[in-house]
């Protein structure tokens, strides 16, 4: 096989796979009456126009970014997350109660507590589920979901209760539950004047660096990737699979509460209700979307913040509801990992092939 | 779709080839067998025979060739056209549904019994009591598949072949999990079958294939090398043929070590999966620098020992006296730390982690340990510089050290377990069923090994079924029945029928 054409084949399938999934995205926005052509390329290019609004796309990366990393670590170990939306609302929440409770602390003491108390409250969120498949192999599915419930009514509890916002029960504020606004010493800088952009951006990519060396250049790592990769294998290697499961599961919870203690102390400056908005479950598209690897879900969340930027722009610009591009999202998802399959099967490419070479080829030829 | 009830007068494979990415699988290979012969194909591990036969299953399409039943051209696209069509495999990897009992796993093939709303599991019943009857071949239809030992599921094969009305039948390496008796018997049992069907089969064990074939043919690298009647060749003409050089496995000839007791099992009581003692009392001692070979058909509490010891498994009682420290109950991390090595039974899925490369597979139980790693730092160099060398001294076939360990072939897989746990340097080396499916040139290879290791003064338990191998290696020898030592022979007292006799439960040779 040629390397030409092993190229050829790849770009092709690419090709045939983005048709297609424009094709299918192109059918449904036409049943609803939108103008396809337009639509697509505000998704696709409107929020790249403008530095503005790069950074915006950025800014929705960060929190991906820091929730995918954790998720890739659990799945690596063979424990699967679906609890990063509770773990990050419990992040918020440990983060808001440091800057509450101590505002007056200097920002060099302040910032480092908070972000820790936000992981911390996090990796307590991800050792339940951790714990109870250890001990009484309870199924992570179900613990993780079930906690993102309680996570969300403690994370209302807390900002209808004990952290509202005095103005917003006197005066009727906003009319929507949050704290009020936190302490200056736990603001993250905004780096580039006149945009939101933060250095919560280089805490993600530091993060993405520690994920890759502990998961590939540390014993610990190397244990957690045997257990998930072969737990029967890793058992009879010595390697306790539980315990490293646990560790897995608090690793992940923390991560998603640094994604929340980020994200409050970058963007929002306090903690409001809503405000994980799906990050925890888009982390997993992410993280899978990124082959589990730091290096591929760095470019993948900065994808997904595209797609959640478009969505917002075309509801605005072209009037295509954002829901509409929530289904577009879910076609391109598909289409990409069943892409990715295509591409991983050899069988396939050989048999492309010997096809391609009988066309090319004159048969005499080949009998000669 | 119904089978067949056609008898099958011949069966005919024309120049067929398959090619698999980066490797011609088969290369140009025609057979015949005719009416109630038996061909015996033979080869080395990956010389194709695997392929060939999942090609007349209908499991891979051929690339090119055909194939031939009673001299019509038949194309197989799926395994159904090949079972229509009356032939019927035994794989060498049992494809059974582990989480369903044998009686629902013959139910899924079994036709005869489904109706649109009803599965009549009663009638598969009767169908299984009756073909087990017929060809003494008894399994327990309501066990469950994971709790069966290899040696079992083998025989759920066979049944379940049988069962579903195989006219043809392909047996892939049949006898691998079977006493001396019972080959003799599925020897008889097959040959007598010849009057109704035709039989391929594929083994290692040349001496079978001289007592059972018709015709032999003999593949290496895919191709066919040989073809001939079997009464004209002997067994080690058809070894030089298959391997292109003579092999002569090694023998242990030297006098009954007397060294110190290493590991003593005291009164050993243990649960198998299912929950009833796999172990029952169980007592043994070994030696260092002595090799006492486990013999017995699978699933008499080989498993269950082996993981005991290993800290895999839950001792009810007893004591595992290893140098005098008691390893009941110790995690699988103490009995490494203590000296233990263990080549375990299920090489792809416990000995290595399929889709770690070669030299993490080769640290696999010394990642932390300070040659391999600093303040949790993996040391790259020490661990590549491990794994070359490992590769040269122990001889693994692979491309680099960096490619997934699960990619390699049974016999190389083996080589990289064998590498990790001989040169970890263990005070003792359980081996379980260390040659299984593997050609000859990686057993001898493994075998000298052992020997090496025995004469360093390592003690060795080696769990096996072949007799060959347990009286080529062993000082001593301890069979092992339903989860005791039945009995405990030296070397020299030893013969193939003694021990036959004692792995079918006779503790007494007279009563024979």
């Amino acid at each position: 096989m040629t390397k030409k054409f092993k190229i050829l084949y790849k770009v092709s399938i690419i090709i045939l796979a983005i048709m297609a999934a424009m094709l299918l995205g192109a059918i449904i926005l036409w049943t609803i009456g939108a103008d396809v052509a337009k639509t697509y390329m505000v998704i696709l290019f409107e929020p790249l126009k403008t530095s503005l609004q790069i950074t915006e796309v950025l800014i929705r990366a960060i929190p991906l970014t820091i929730i995918a990393l954790g998720i890739s670590v659990a799945y690596r170990s063979g424990i699967i997350n679906i609890g990063a939306e509770g773990q990050m609302a419990m992040g918020i929440l440990g983060t808001t109660a440091i800057a509450l409770l101590f505002p007056t602390l200097p920002k060099p003491v302040l910032l480092p507590m908070a972000v820790l108390s936000g992981a911390l409250c996090g990796a307590f969120w991800g050792f339940i589920p951790g714990i109870l498949k250890a001990k009484l192999q309870v199924s992570e599915l179900l613990s993780t979901v079930m906690l993102n419930y309680i996570a969300a009514q403690f994370y209302t509890f807390f900002l209808r209760g004990p952290m509202l916002d005095p103005a917003e029960s006197t005066l009727g504020g906003s009319g929507t539950p949050q704290s009020m606004r936190l302490t200056k010493n736990i603001w993250l800088d905004r780096f580039i004047p006149g945009t939101r952009l933060h250095t919560g951006i280089f805490f993600a990519i530091f993060l993405a660096i520690i994920i890759y060396l502990l998961l590939w250049k540390t014993s610990t790592g190397m244990k957690m990737r045997a257990a998930g990769a072969s737990a029967r294998a890793a058992r009879y290697g010595g390697i306790s699979v539980t315990w490293y499961l646990v560790i897995a599961m608090a690793i992940s919870g923390a991560f998603a509460g640094m994604a929340g203690a980020i994200e409050i102390a970058g963007v929002h400056r306090r903690a409001i209700e809503g405000i994980t908005g799906g990050y925890g479950f888009s982390g997993i598209v992410v993280a899978l979307f990124g082959g589990l690897h730091p290096a591929g879900i760095i470019p993948a969340a900065f994808f997904f913040g595209l797609l959640i930027v478009g969505a917002d722009m075309t509801q605005r610009l072209v009037g295509v509801p954002a829901n509409m591009v929530n289904v577009l999202q879910g076609i391109i998802i598909l289409v990409i990992v069943s892409t990715k399959m295509v591409l991983a099967d050899p069988y396939l490419m050989e048999k492309v092939w010997r096809r391609y070479q009988k066309l090319t080829n004159p048969p005499k030829e080949v009998e000669a | 779709m119904e089978v067949t009830t056609k008898k099958i007068t011949s069966l005919r494979v024309e120049h067929i080839t398959k090619r698999f990415p980066g490797v011609l699988a088969s290369d140009d290979i025609s057979l015949s067998i005719g009416e109630g012969e038996i061909l015996a194909l033979v080869g080395e591990n990956g010389a194709g025979k695997t392929t060939l036969m999942n090609i007349l299953m209908g499991l891979y399409q051929p690339d090119e060739g055909r194939i031939l039943i009673n001299g019509e051209e038949v194309r197989f696209r799926s395994p159904n056209d090949a079972f229509a069509a009356g032939l019927g495999m035994v794989h060498q990897q049992y494809m059974l549904v582990p989480n369903m009992t044998v009686l629902e796993n013959i139910a899924l093939g079994y036709k005869q019994a489904w109706s649109p709303f009803k599965l009549d599991l009663g009638k598969v019943r009767e169908r299984i009591e009756e073909i087990s009857k017929k060809y003494g071949l008894f399994v327990d239809p309501d066990a469950f598949i994971w709790q069966l030992s290899v040696g079992e599921q083998q025989r759920v094969e066979l049944v379940k072949t049988l069962c579903l009305g195989a006219k043809f039948l392909i047996l892939d390496e049949p006898t691998s999990a079977l006493t001396p008796q019972e080959t003799d018997e599925l020897i008889v049992l097959l040959k007598r079958m010849t009057s109704e069907l035709s039989i391929i089969f594929i083994s290692h064990k040349l001496q079978e294939v001289k007592d059972l074939s018709n015709t032999i043919t003999i593949l290496r690298h895919g191709s066919v090398v040989f073809q001939g009647n079997t009464t004209d060749h002997s067994p080690s003409d058809i070894a030089a043929l298959m391997t292109g050089h003579e092999v002569e496995l090694p023998h242990n000839d030297e006098p009954p070590c007397e060294g110190a007791i290493a590991l003593n099992i005291k009164n050993l009581h243990v649960k198998s999966d299912r929950g009833f003692l796999a172990l029952n009392n169980l007592n043994l001692s070994i030696r260092s620098g002595e090799i006492v070979g486990l013999a017995g058909v699978s699933g008499n509490g080989q498993r269950e020992l082996a993981e005991a010891i290993n800290g895999l498994r839950k001792v009810e009682g007893g004591e595992i006296l290893f140098y005098g420290e008691d390893l009941a109950n110790k995690s699988p991390h103490h009995v490494i730390e203590a000296g233990m090595g263990y080549i375990p039974e299920e090489r792809n899925t416990e000995g290595i982690v399929p889709s770690f490369s070669i030299k993490e597979n080769l640290i696999l139980k010394d990642a932390s340990h300070p040659e391999f790693s600093k303040h949790t730092f993996l040391r790259n160099k020490e661990i590549e510089t491990n794994a070359t060398d490992l590769r040269v001294k122990f001889d693994i076939r692979s491309p680099n050290i960096a490619v997934a360990a699960g990619s390699l072939s049974g016999g190389n897989i083996q080589k990289v377990i064998l590498a990790r746990e001989i040169s970890r340097k263990p005070k003792f080396l359980i081996a379980v069923y260390p040659i299984r499916g593997l050609d000859l040139g990686a057993a001898e290879f493994i075998h000298r090994q052992l020997l090496e290791k025995r004469k360093e003064g390592i003690g060795i338990l080696l769990v096996s079924e072949e007799l060959d191998e347990i009286l080529d290696l062993s000082d001593r020898i301890a069979v092992i029945f339903k989860g005791q030592i039945q009995k405990i022979l030296d070397r020299k007292d030893a013969t193939r029928r003694s021990l036959g006799i004692l792995m079918a439960g006779v503790k007494d040779d007279q009563e024979i």
